[in-house]
């Protein structure tokens, strides 16, 4: 429930429900970047020997200048393709994100929550050039040729555009700012084992007072939850010591930590979702309204 | 706690199971939806899946409000959210998006942007008189504007026989012309791209990239013509040229139409004016990019095919007046609904 550094956007649908969607990291987009150049520089890594191939099979003469013009023609239309339609195409696809962003459960989603559409992608990715293959050569060309000056100014436009997302809220560069679009978390989550049914099992041997269920509130038991899904034996251990401190537990003799802490689960969230039911949420532990 | 045995469970895990089913079949259905066009669902298991949406939809409202499993909610969160991009996205196939960009959108993105087009326009024909007129008061302007490798031997020191023989191309000259043509289409649409994408900077960049084209132009115009050779370097330039310029015009005005948008949003928010203005320029840049392929063909395999005069010009107004009625021809709006995708 923590709204992870404020990345959590309201999304209404139009059935009135608020999906809040997560935002993803810059860190999650720079990596989803690179797996995609990694792959677009497979790719033409693969095109590039294959062309010698052909050519180092048919040999360069007079005769058959026909073969070695169409594999340079079909290299360099290959290389066109690859810088700007890889990202077009796949964003265009019913997944919405390129085989990087899928890797990082990312995908492209317009801003006002509606169709993400084939302008919006063209235009985030016309950006590209800017933000991106402008500053490579940049780097690579090293501005030759160039006074210091210059170079200099070329390093801060450069810059400008490559940390734009680190500048603002919504981690928008400035390609989804022009088109509209931003990037969303969409990982394929399972759905995880309901831990009260196991919890429930235990209560038999457990008996909780109705002010030992008082101490806690909804933030701890989703603490309690994560804890519980983890099974860290150490964390359990402490967690169980501080839970026994708190609500005064004495550990019978042959108490597993895992067991306890399961069966307290089960009757906190009991307890809770009760008063829920009454309209009464317990926030954390210091609600005490 | 002396609850009877029955009621051990809890409500919200109980509530669980009962749905369970439905949750994991429209997870099955969206797996299929996303895999591609090989698993393409049929209307039936289509009709399903938005019934099962809003029913996750009500599961997560209920799941909010009644349940404290975090799981459960992080799951229904996900799941829902990947059905309402499903649900309410496009689903019009590729094939679709491409003929609709041909016989609509890029058509009515230039007639929107017609202003910017003139302005666009008006730079380059600045730039080219301001050079004409400096470069016969002094041919030394010449190499102001165009550093020597960029104009490949064709500059005033060159002899009238020269010049003549660059605009004629000679047998030797039609090796690898498909390179060529490559070459000069991959080059010219990074430059149309950039123009769009640079105009971001309110318009400046964009604005010296048209008037440098400009200067370029003039320079070239006012050497062949000084050595009469006006008349034969128009028809080698316009062959292709035609096409080339409008498509450079064009990125000019997709590049303004954004720069504007951010200095002067008007009513709307810096933000969605750029938006706005960004989409718009973006399918005209998609079609400077067919223009410049067709220019490519053009200038690297019929000019160097086609020497003579006329025959340059035909083609030259052939596509003059091609573009002239494609982009141009008022055709019937579309209503609203038909626009999206």
């Amino acid at each position: 429930m923590a709204d992870a550094g404020g990345r959590i956007r309201e999304l209404i649908t139009p059935e009135g429900v608020d999906l809040r969607l997560r935002l993803g990291e810059a860190a999650e987009r720079l990596g989803a970047l690179v797996l995609d150049l990694l792959i677009m520089f497979a790719i033409m890594l693969a095109m590039s020997i294959g062309s010698c191939s052909v050519i180092a099979a048919t040999g360069v003469s007079k005769n058959n200048s026909g073969t070695f013009q169409a594999v340079a023609v079909i290299w360099l239309l290959v290389f066109f393709l690859v810088r700007n339609a890889y990202f077009v195409l796949f964003e265009l696809g019913p997944r919405a994100a390129t085989p990087g962003k899928r890797a990082m459960g990312l995908r492209v989603a317009a801003r006002n929550g509606g169709r993400l559409t084939s302008d919006m992608v063209l235009a985030r990715n016309f950006m590209r050039e800017l933000e991106l293959f402008v500053p490579l050569s940049f780097i690579f060309a090293g501005g030759q040729g160039v006074d210091g000056w210059l170079k200099l100014l070329g390093l801060i436009w450069c810059a400008i555009f490559v940390f734009f997302p680190l500048f603002n809220r919504d981690r928008l560069r400035v390609g989804d700012l022009v088109a509209g679009t931003w990037v969303v978390k969409a990982p394929k989550t399972t759905l995880l084992p309901d831990l009260a049914s196991e919890g429930e099992v235990r209560l038999a041997d457990f008996v909780f007072t109705q002010a030992q269920l008082d101490a806690y509130g909804v933030y701890e038991l989703q603490v309690l939850e994560d804890v519980l899904r983890r099974r860290d034996r150490k964390t359990l251990q402490s967690v169980a010591d501080r839970i026994r401190a708190k609500i005064g537990w004495t550990r019978g003799a042959s108490e597993m930590d895992g067991d306890f802490l399961s069966a307290y689960y089960a009757a906190l969230r009991r307890r809770l979702e009760g008063r829920l039911l009454f309209g009464k949420r317990k926030k954390d532990k210091f609600d005490n309204s | 706690m002396t609850a009877p045995v029955r009621d051990l469970t809890l409500k919200s895990h109980r509530f669980r199971t009962e749905r369970e089913a439905d949750w994991r079949e429209l997870e099955r259905l969206l797996r299929r939806a996303e895999g591609g066009i090989l698993r393409k669902l049929n209307e039936d298991e289509i009709v399903n899946l938005t019934v099962l949406y809003r029913s996750a939809l009500s599961s997560l409202s209920v799941a909010r409000a009644t349940s404290l499993d975090q799981g459960l909610t992080d799951y229904l969160e996900s799941l829902c959210a990947r059905a309402y991009f499903f649900v309410y996205g496009t689903r019009t196939t590729f094939l679709q998006r491409i003929g609709r960009f041909f016989s609509h959108d890029w058509p009515a993105a230039a007639q929107n942007l017609w202003r910017e087009s003139l302005v666009a326009g008006g730079l380059m024909v600045l730039g080219a008189v301001v050079s004409w007129l400096l470069v016969a008061s002094d041919a030394d302007w010449f190499y102001a504007f165009l550093p020597g490798i960029f104009a490949d031997g064709r500059d005033p020191s060159a002899s009238t026989a020269s010049l003549k023989s660059t605009i004629y191309a000679t047998k030797a000259d039609r090796k690898f012309l498909s390179i060529l043509a490559t070459g000069i289409f991959i080059n010219n649409a990074g430059v149309s791209i950039s123009a769009f994408a640079l105009g971001f900077a309110f318009c400046v960049p964009t604005a010296l990239l048209m008037l440098f084209n400009g200067l370029v132009l003039g320079s070239f115009l006012e050497l062949f013509f000084s050595r009469g050779l006006g008349l034969g370097f128009v028809g080698w330039l316009s062959i292709h040229g035609v096409t080339e310029l409008l498509a450079v015009g064009l990125a000019g005005a997709a590049g303004f139409r954004v720069g504007l948008a951010m200095a002067f949003p008007g009513k709307q928010t810096r933000v969605a004016a750029a938006g706005a203005a960004g989409r718009e320029g973006a399918i005209l840049i998609a079609g400077t990019v067919v223009m410049l392929f067709i220019a490519g063909l053009l200038e690297g395999i019929a000019r160097q095919l086609i020497t003579l005069d006329w025959a340059r010009y035909v083609i030259a107004g052939t596509t003059a007046v091609f573009w002239a009625v494609y982009l141009y021809f008022p055709r019937k709006p579309r209503s609203e609904e038909a626009r999206h995708g």
